[in-house]
């Protein structure tokens, strides 16, 4: 009886119940459109636009063009110091995308056998992922200070004594001890994101291959690897875009001037201390500037997914 | 046989060895937290011997960080409810409002998951500044609830796309509003997505350091983050203390993990698998 009065209702005022139906859709998108424009969408492209002035402290308000860009290029000072940032960024990457990925991989190969424990390791595994960056960085810190150095008296323990290390305090351990703290913390993830890929396999096609013939190691690289490729897409760019703006773990380990000598000096160190807290020693912000590095980590980050789109896109397009 | 049995030998040891990787940083912070300094040094990996409490109350009464609890509390349930809320609803349109303006704001929002709103923070801090919010607990919440739209409206819509067609037209056959559809009918059944949803921003929100770096430098309205940082650097050259900061700080989370594994990893995978 209401599908009637529905249908004829409908025919007379046909615009009119049109745009009462929009205009719930509407009601119903606008709180989150509002506070994602206000506080996300907005800011992040606010910032494009300020990274073309220049003026000191919270107001930017000189149009300089490109200027700051041209700065951070040329200027010795400021080209130093981005080019150290992009490097050891680079570098912080690629230890989580080698080590942190295969590892993972090899977990989620391991885990997805089925044997006792497997799902004591798995929740083990994914411990670190739910702790603070923050709070796993000072730990690491505690533990590897040559003072204490609970990492170092082990070392000494089981006669090592050449490796007992100042770790964070040489330029080049730095980097690379912070690295692969942040993989501990981390590896939870492309672990499981590997194991769910791994489990989506089908248990006939493993257990012909093995039938035939194959070994472990065949089937993981032949049959498995070549499976979990799309897996391992998501993981790359997952991977890329969380440490391309890793900040937290090199502010617990090694400060925001990222220490020693910066050579833990990260893209998103020298944003902090270029657009928000102001370089020692006048701790006077550059807001321009700041916005500048955040333009360029934008376009990369952009660059990276834009990438990653297109690839996964043309493969898909193989498959079929 | 003989080749089974070895593969899985490795498995074990592999998987051991990782486990003692994990296990000895968290329990060097835990046993050491009850220990004076000087058996820390002496002794980092016993049991405490000398028992004792000093760094726990310590921080707790002189490094207010109740207060920092109170505070990290406050934000993180406030700022859940909101994006449950609006995030809900915001998908429901987009699952259901079948137009060229949904599918637009359906890839608008989802862009958000690669692009991280820290690089906004510059122009976030001159808005805060504005809304004279600056140094108050007021200010975070309307970033964090902005920063869960993407992955809310991204797991939610899928939810909601997956949920028998049937179900909403026999609801409307009955004379209910979208209103009525979505707070009787679609609510209830969105239960285990809104769960993921939630996990995945508690963490994120409850760990968040950047943004009380950024916007807050009063005590009274730090958060947990940010005054163990704080407490952090006050305290590092007292051990006890150094290590009671950082437990109180993790141990909550550990307790809500160890209770709630698979929700846990359901809910912080969530960005890259589909619910």
């Amino acid at each position: 009886m209401s599908q009637a009065n529905l249908s004829k209702n409908q025919k007379p005022g046909l615009l009119n119940t049109e745009n009462q139906r929009t205009l719930t859709w509407v009601l119903f998108l606008l709180p989150a459109l509002l506070v994602y424009l206000v506080f996300m969408a907005g800011p992040l492209f606010d910032s494009l636009r300020l990274s073309l002035y220049t003026g000191k402290g919270y107001n930017p308000t000189e149009f300089i063009g490109f200027q700051n860009y041209i700065d951070l290029f040329t200027v010795p000072l400021w080209r130093e110091k981005f080019f150290n940032a992009v490097t050891n960024t680079c570098i912080f990457f690629a230890i989580h995308m080698i080590v942190q990925n295969s590892l993972g991989l090899l977990f989620a190969n391991l885990l997805s056998s089925d044997f006792k424990g497997r799902n004591f390791f798995r929740t083990l595994i994914f411990t670190p992922t739910t702790l603070s960056v923050l709070v796993v960085g000072f730990l690491w810190t505690l533990i590897l200070n040559p003072n204490w150095g609970a990492v170092n008296q082990v070392l000494v323990g089981i006669g090592l004594e050449q490796w007992a290390l100042p770790w964070l305090g040489r330029e080049n351990l730095a980097l690379p001890i912070i690295a692969l703290t942040s993989v501990w913390q981390w590896i939870g993830m492309p672990t499981v994101m590997f194991l769910a890929g791994l489990t989506g396999i089908s248990e006939e096609l493993l257990e012909a291959a093995s039938i035939d013939g194959a070994s472990e190691w065949e089937i993981f690289w032949k049959i498995k690897f070549p499976l979990i490729q799309p897996v391992l897409g998501i993981i790359a760019i997952l991977t890329f875009v969380d440490n391309f703006n890793a900040f937290d773990v090199i502010y617990a380990m090694a400060g925001a001037k990222g220490e020693p000598a910066y050579s833990t000096d990260l893209l998103a160190t020298l944003f902090y201390r270029t657009g928000i807290a102001g370089e020692h020693p006048t701790g006077i912000p550059n807001m321009g500037m700041g916005a500048t590095i955040a333009t360029i980590t934008f376009i990369i980050l952009m660059s990276g997914v834009l990438l990653w789109l297109y690839l996964s896109r043309r493969n898909a397009d193989e498959t079929k | 046989m003989l080749r089974t049995k070895f593969n899985r030998a490795l498995t074990y040891i592999v998987l051991t060895v990782w486990t003692i990787i994990v296990l000895f940083p968290l329990w060097t912070l835990i046993v050491n937290s009850f220990k004076p300094q000087n058996e820390i040094f002496a002794d980092p990996f016993g049991l405490p011997k000398n028992f004792t409490l000093d760094g726990y109350i310590e921080v707790w009464k002189a490094g207010h960080f109740g207060l920092y609890f109170t505070n990290s509390l406050i934000v993180t349930i406030l700022s859940l409810t909101l994006i449950l809320f609006i995030g809900s609803m915001a998908a429901y349109a987009l699952a259901k409002w079948k137009s060229r303006v949904s599918n637009f704001l359906y890839v608008f929002f989802i862009a958000g998951l690669m692009i991280p709103i820290r690089l906004g923070t510059i122009d976030l801090m001159r808005l805060i500044i504005a809304l004279n919010l600056q140094n108050t607990i007021w200010s975070l919440i309307p970033v964090y609830v902005a920063m869960g739209m993407p992955i809310a409206t991204f797991v939610l819509t899928a939810f909601i796309k997956e949920l028998p067609n049937e179900m909403f037209d026999a609801a409307k056959v009955d004379g209910a509003s979208e209103w009525q559809v979505y707070s009787r009918v679609v609510l209830p059944l969105m239960r285990p997505a809104l769960a993921t949803v939630a996990i995945f921003n508690m963490i994120k929100i409850w760990n968040d350091f950047w943004f009380p770096l950024v916007f807050i430098r009063q005590e009274s309205a730090r958060t947990v983050a940010l005054g163990v940082s704080l407490l952090f650097g006050q305290y590092h050259t007292d051990w006890t203390r150094a290590l009671a900061v950082l437990s109180l700080a993790a141990i909550p989370l550990l307790i809500l993990y160890i209770l709630l594994a698979r929700e846990f990893i359901k809910g912080l995978t969530a960005g890259a698998i589909k619910g």
